[in-house]
């Protein structure tokens, strides 16, 4: 309260009318916070495995939404991170959940999703396959025979948009 | 000040920007962003017999190669990756027109095979480009009937009818393994 007084001294020749420094009204910062949370709670989903292999997907255009998303479980492809470089070299490495794993674990992999799913999507289980771009498709091959001999025969490949010049 | 007017004590609300951002943060560390959208297919059954092989003289089949240097190869034909649309979609839609393509769009088979030492960049490139030419020819179909793109359609009647003019026939042979260990 004694500073408007002090200022007023200070600034009369400048301000005739005695003023209060405006204070800003900080009542509605909160609500802008909390639309920007809904906006993340909305448009986000919970990160549920911590992806220790490469990702650099490759592009395309003729790609689908996958609505689904109960049925879906993830294989990730790609050569190990950089720090994990070290120990495991540069070969391609498969991720299942939150491990890095080998072709053969591919059918415990997948009666364990099949067995957390109700009984009657077991059969309609889409394997989404997020392969970084520079692998090779040997290792792909191999994958698909595995998922065959599962009979998890709907896949598909996780690309991002390409931008048509 | 307190003891002099009756008025009710007003909440202090200044932390509730804090709180906010606290949860705020939270959720952009513990999410990500949903981008999953991806080419789906259909993998046939596993049978311990071989395929029968593709023959490859057969005008009802284009076989498409790509080779561990991702060469790609239509028809014995060294192309570019940005040809393979318009081929596959002459391929498919010629009708009996050209003697070394289709007779219908029923019976083509696109018959892709890719190595072992193909990068999946250019798998998918290749892969992408064989389903483009289908959704294309299929979005043709349906404008030209029904006034709207192909993904469009809410009539199941119409998806059909279109999803019946231009099946989805794409074969993957098993690849062959030269380049693999250079790769």
């Amino acid at each position: 309260m004694a500073q408007p007084e002090v200022k007023n001294e200070t600034m009369s020749k400048f301000v005739k009318k005695p003023r209060e420094a405006p204070a800003i009204n900080t009542s509605s910062l909160p609500d802008i916070i909390f639309i920007l949370l809904f906006f993340f709670m909305v448009a986000t989903r919970m990160r549920e495995t911590d992806i220790k292999v490469k990702q650099d997907l490759p592009k395309a255009t003729e790609m689908e939404k996958l609505e689904k998303k109960d049925l879906l479980s993830y294989i990730y492809i790609g050569a190990p991170g950089e720090r994990l470089q070290k120990e495991l070299g540069t070969a391609p490495r498969l991720q299942l959940n939150d491990q890095l794993a080998d072709v053969e674990d591919i059918a415990e992999f997948i009666d364990a999703e099949k067995a957390k799913m109700p009984d009657e999507n077991r059969s309609k289980i889409i394997i989404a396959l997020k392969v970084d771009k520079d692998v090779n498709v040997g290792i792909i091959t191999d994958v698909k025979i595995e998922l065959r001999k599962s009979n998890a025969l709907k896949l598909t490949y996780i690309t991002t948009q390409k931008v048509e010049k | 000040m307190a003891k002099s007017g009756k008025k009710s004590p007003e909440i202090n609300a200044s932390s509730m920007a804090d709180i906010a951002f606290l949860l705020l943060i939270f959720f952009l560390v513990t999410t990500e962003i949903a981008i999953d959208e991806g080419i789906t297919v259909t993998l046939p059954p596993y049978t311990d017999t071989p395929p029968p092989p593709v023959e490859s003289n057969d005008r009802n089949t284009l076989t498409v190669n790509v080779n561990s240097r991702d060469q790609l190869q239509v028809e014995e034909e060294v192309t570019e990756v940005r040809e393979l649309r318009a081929i596959t979609k002459r391929f498919i839609n010629n009708n009996g027109a050209d003697p070394s393509f289709s007779d219908s769009p029923q019976e083509a088979i696109v018959s892709f095979k890719g190595d072992r030492g193909t990068s999946y960049d250019m798998y998918i490139n290749v892969y992408n480009e064989l389903r483009a030419s289908y959704n294309d020819l299929r979005d043709e179909a349906s404008t030209r009937k029904f006034g709207k793109p192909f993904g469009d359609l809410i009539d199941t009647t119409q998806i059909n009818e279109i999803k019946d003019m231009y099946p989805i026939r794409i074969s993957e042979a098993e690849p062959t393994d030269f380049g693999a260990a250079g790769g």
